[in-house]
C-alpha cells in the first residue's frame, strides 16, 4: 500500500530559500529590482565578533565615576584654519533632505547639537532647519551639486567631499518621484515627481591628481577655514584612505556596507562593498604608513549601534564613528508602536525599509506634510541626543575597564576576537590564542 | 585698477583680496598677470568686479563665481566656471573638459572650441561656445542654455532634463533621451537674444534646437535599454 511509504520531510532549498523565491517572483511580476533603504542585512562579520579583555593584573582600570576618561575630538587640523572640536567621538552621518523630511533633519540637528557634536547634510542641500538647529554641520558635496552654492559652503563648518557611501560603493543617489515635492524639486532644479538618479562620478574631477586640485579650489573658496573630510564607501579602503590623504583631505570618513541609503537596488545593497569591520584596519594602516594616524582624523561608519561598538572601532585606529541608522530608530523609525501602520504596508516594525516611498509612517523619511508633521522634533531631538550620551558612557565604561584615560587610548591590544573571519579582518587574536589570521601571532 | 602677478604673489593672495571685497568697494578692476596655469584663480568672488586675466589658467578658474565679470585672455583647464551662480566668464581660447558644470546662472562664453562634457549637469547657467564642444556635452543638463557654434561630439545631451542646447554644426550623436526639437520663432529669439548677449557674431537661423523627450524621467523597465 502505497500510503504506508514513509515520505521524507518537506525541505526546502538553502539555495533557494522563502526570501530568494519572493524576490525572483516579484522581479517577474514587476520587471524592476528591488529598491529599497538601510545597509546591508545579511550576516557580516561585525564588531559583536570581538570582545575586550579588560584589566588584569598587568593593565589596571580607571574609577568608573571618579577617574577622567576623555571623550573630545578635534577634527581638521591639518589644514584647516578652523578645525572642528566635538565633544563626544560619535556623529551623525550625511543624511538628505528629500529622504527625509524637514522635521527629521531638525530633530537630527537638535539631538547632535544637544550632544555637542556635529550632523551633515546630505544629496540635496543646506536647509534653514538643519543650519538653524546644528551647531557643527557638515555640508557635503555630492556628484549631483544639488543645492551647492558658495553661501552655504561658507555658512558650513566643514564640508565633506563624498566619493562614495558603504551602502553603494560606486552608485549615485536615488530619490523617487513620490518624494520629489516642490521644495525639494527646486532645491535641486528638476521637474516635480520624476525619479531622480544622482551622478555616481563628480561632474568635473577625475581620480587622486583631480580630487587634490578640488580640494584646493574648495580650501580656496572657504579661505582655507574649513576641515574638508572625504567620504569613501568601504570598498580599497587602504589605497582610498592612502590616495585621499595624498588629496590634502584633513578627515578620511570610511563607510562599510552596513552603513545605510534612503534608495538603493537591493542587489548594490548586500553584494557591493565590504563589512565596516573589515575596513578599518587597512584604513588605519593606510595611516600609519604615512604617518597620519591622529593627524588625518578617520571616522568610520556602518553599524555603528552601541557603546561597545564605538569604542571597538576607536580601539581599532578610528577617532570617531557616524551613525545614520541608528539615528533614525532613536527618532522614532521602525517603532513597534506603529506596527498597525507597518502592516497596513505590508511589513513589520523593525523590518520597515521601503524609505523611498514616501508612505513612513514615523514620519521621518517622507515628505508628505500629514505625515511629517507627525514627528516633533525637540522631542525627536531629545531622544537623539539621549542615546548619543548613553552610547559615549557606554563608550567611556569601556575605555576606563581597559585603563583609558581617553578613547582615543583604546587599541587593538585591548581586544580578540571570536571568530577566525573577525580576527582576520581586525587583526587582533582569536580569544584564547595568540594567532592572528595572516599575521601569524601578537608577538 | 589693481595689478596682480600670480607668479610673484600666488593665487592665494589673490583669491583672499578678492573675497575681502565689500558691496561698497572703490576696487573695481583687477589685472591678473602671469598666471601660468594655476588652479582656482578667482574662485567664489561675490562682488560685480571685472577681472581679467592675461594668459592661460588651470582647473577651476571662476569657480562658483557669484557676480564678477572675468576675462581670461588665453586657454582654461578643466572646471572652468563651474558652478557659477551668476556675473560672467568669457575665455577668448579654448576650454578643457566640464567648462560650466553644474552652473546655476551667469554667462560663459568660449570663444574657441570646449573639450567633454561642457555643461555637464548644467542647473541654469548659460553658455556660449564659438567653436566645437567634445563628447558628452550637457549630460544631465538640468536647466539653461547651451549654444554651440560648431560641431558637437558624440552623446550630446546624454540623459538631459530641461536644458536647451542649439547646435550650428554637425551632431556626431544624441545621447539617451535627447531628441531633435522644433526651432520656433520664440526659441530663435531666445538664441538671438543670448548671442548677443555673448557678443558671439553668428546667425541663429543656422542652429538646431534639441532638448529632453522626456521618456526616462520616470523609470520604465522597456527602456532599460537606453540606459
Amino acid at each position: 500500500m502505497t500510503h504506508d511509504i514513509p515520505r521524507t520531510t518537506p525541505r526546502k532549498s538553502a539555495t533557494f530559500d522563502d526570501y530568494t523565491l519572493s524576490e525572483i517572483r516579484r522581479a517577474a511580476v514587476t520587471g524592476i529590482y528591488d529598491i529599497r533603504g538601510a545597509g546591508a542585512k545579511r550576516k557580516l562579520p561585525h564588531f559583536d565578533d570581538l570582545l575586550f579583555l579588560g584589566a588584569s593584573i598587568s593593565r589596571y582600570p580607571l574609577e568608573g565615576y571618579r577617574e577622567k576618561c576623555g571623550t573630545g575630538v578635534t577634527i581638521g587640523a591639518r589644514f584647516a584654519k578652523r578645525p572642528i572640536e566635538l565633544k563626544i567621538p560619535i556623529t551623525i552621518a550625511g543624511m538628505s533632505f528629500g529622504s527625509l523630511s524637514a522635521e527629521a533633519k531638525e530633530a537630527l540637528g537638535r539631538g547632535a547639537t544637544l550632544a555637542g557634536t556635529s550632523t551633515t547634510t546630505g544629496d540635496g542641500g543646506m536647509t534653514p532647519e538643519e543650519r538653524g538647529h546644528s551647531k557643527i554641520l557638515v555640508y557635503q558635496y555630492l556628484p549631483s551639486r544639488y543645492g551647492m552654492n558658495p553661501d552655504d559652503l561658507r555658512r558650513a563648518d566643514a564640508i565633506e567631499v563624498v566619493v562614495g557611501q558603504g551602502a553603494k560603493p560606486g552608485g549615485g543617489g536615488m530619490l523617487l518621484g513620490q518624494k520629489i515635492s516642490e521644495r525639494v524639486a527646486a532645491m535641486r532644479c528638476l521637474p516635480a515627481g520624476i525619479d531622480q538618479r544622482s551622478a555616481c562620478r563628480h561632474p568635473d574631477w577625475t581620480g587622486p591628481d583631480d580630487l587634490e586640485i578640488k580640494i584646493l579650489e574648495l580650501r580656496e573658496i572657504t579661505d582655507w577655514e574649513k576641515p574638508i573630510y572625504v567620504k569613501v564607501g568601504g570598498a580599497r579602503p587602504y589605497y582610498d584612505t592612502a590616495l585621499a590623504v595624498k588629496s590634502g583631505a584633513d578627515c578620511v570618513v570610511v563607510d562599510g556596507m552596513q552603513g545605510g541609503t534612503a534608495a538603493t537596488q537591493e542587489v548594490f545593497i548586500e553584494h557591493v562593498g565590504q563589512p565596516t569591520l573589515a575596513c578599518i584596519r587597512p584604513a588605519v594602516q593606510a595611516l600609519k604608513e604615512l604617518g597620519m594616524h591622529r593627524k588625518v582624523q578617520l571616522i568610520v561608519s556602518g553599524g555603528i549601534r552601541s557603546g561597545a561598538d564605538v569604542a571597538k572601532a576607536l580601539a581599532l585606529g578610528a577617532d570617531a564613528v557616524s551613525i545614520g541608522t541608528a539615528a533614525l530608530v532613536a527618532l522614532g523609525d521602525n517603532d513597534p508602536a506603529l506596527e498597525a501602520e507597518y502592516n497596513a504596508l505590508g511589513t513589520t516594525a523593525g523590518a520597515y525599509d521601503d524609505w523611498h516611498e514616501g508612505r513612513d509612517p514615523a514620519g521621518i523619511t517622507t515628505q508628505d506634510p500629514r505625515l511629517s508633521k507627525r514627528l516633533d522634533p525637540m522631542r525627536a531631538g531629545r531622544r537623539l541626543a539621549n542615546l548619543l550620551k548613553v552610547m559615549t558612557l557606554e563608550t567611556q565604561t569601556i575605555a576606563r575597564a581597559c585603563g583609558k584615560s581617553h578613547v582615543h587610548n583604546l587599541e587593538p591590544e585591548d581586544l580578540v576576537a571570536l571568530t577566525v573571519e573577525a580576527a582576520a579582518m581586525a587583526r587582533v587574536p582569536l580569544a584564547g590564542t595568540d594567532w592572528i589570521p595572516g599575521q601569524g601571532s601578537r608577538q | 585698477m589693481i595689478s596682480y602677478n600670480i607668479a610673484e604673489r600666488g593665487v592665494r593672495a589673490l583669491n583672499e583680496r578678492l573675497h575681502k571685497l565689500g558691496r561698497d568697494t572703490n576696487e573695481r578692476h583687477f589685472l591678473v598677470r602671469d598666471p601660468r596655469g594655476a588652479h582656482a584663480i578667482a574662485v567664489g568672488v561675490d562682488q560685480p568686479v571685472l577681472i581679467e586675466i592675461e594668459g592661460h589658467v588651470g582647473f577651476y578658474c571662476g569657480g562658483m563665481n557669484n557676480g564678477a565679470e572675468i576675462v581670461v585672455r588665453g586657454h582654461a583647464g578643466p572646471g572652468v566656471a563651474e558652478n557659477m551662480m551668476k556675473g560672467s566668464l568669457r575665455v577668448t581660447g579654448n576650454a578643457s573638459q566640464a567648462a560650466g558644470a553644474t552652473g546655476n546662472g551667469g554667462l560663459l562664453v568660449i570663444e574657441g572650441d570646449a573639450s567633454s562634457r561642457c555643461g555637464i549637469s548644467m542647473k541654469g547657467i548659460d553658455i556660449v561656445v564659438g567653436g566645437s564642444v567634445g563628447h558628452m556635452s550637457a549630460f544631465m543638463a538640468q536647466a539653461g542654455c547651451l549654444a554651440i557654434c560648431g560641431d558637437a561630439g558624440e552623446a550630446l545631451g546624454d540623459s538631459i532634463y530641461e536644458a536647451r542646447l542649439y547646435v550650428a554644426g554637425r551632431v556626431t550623436s544624441l545621447g539617451a533621451d535627447c531628441i531633435e526639437k522644433e526651432m520656433t520663432p520664440h526659441h530663435l529669439d531666445k538664441l538671438a537674444r543670448l548671442l548677443e548677449r555673448a557678443r558671439i557674431n553668428a546667425d541663429p537661423r543656422r542652429f538646431r534646437r534639441y532638448g529632453s523627450a522626456r521618456k526616462l524621467y520616470n523609470f520604465d523597465i522597456d527602456n532599460a535599454d537606453a540606459y
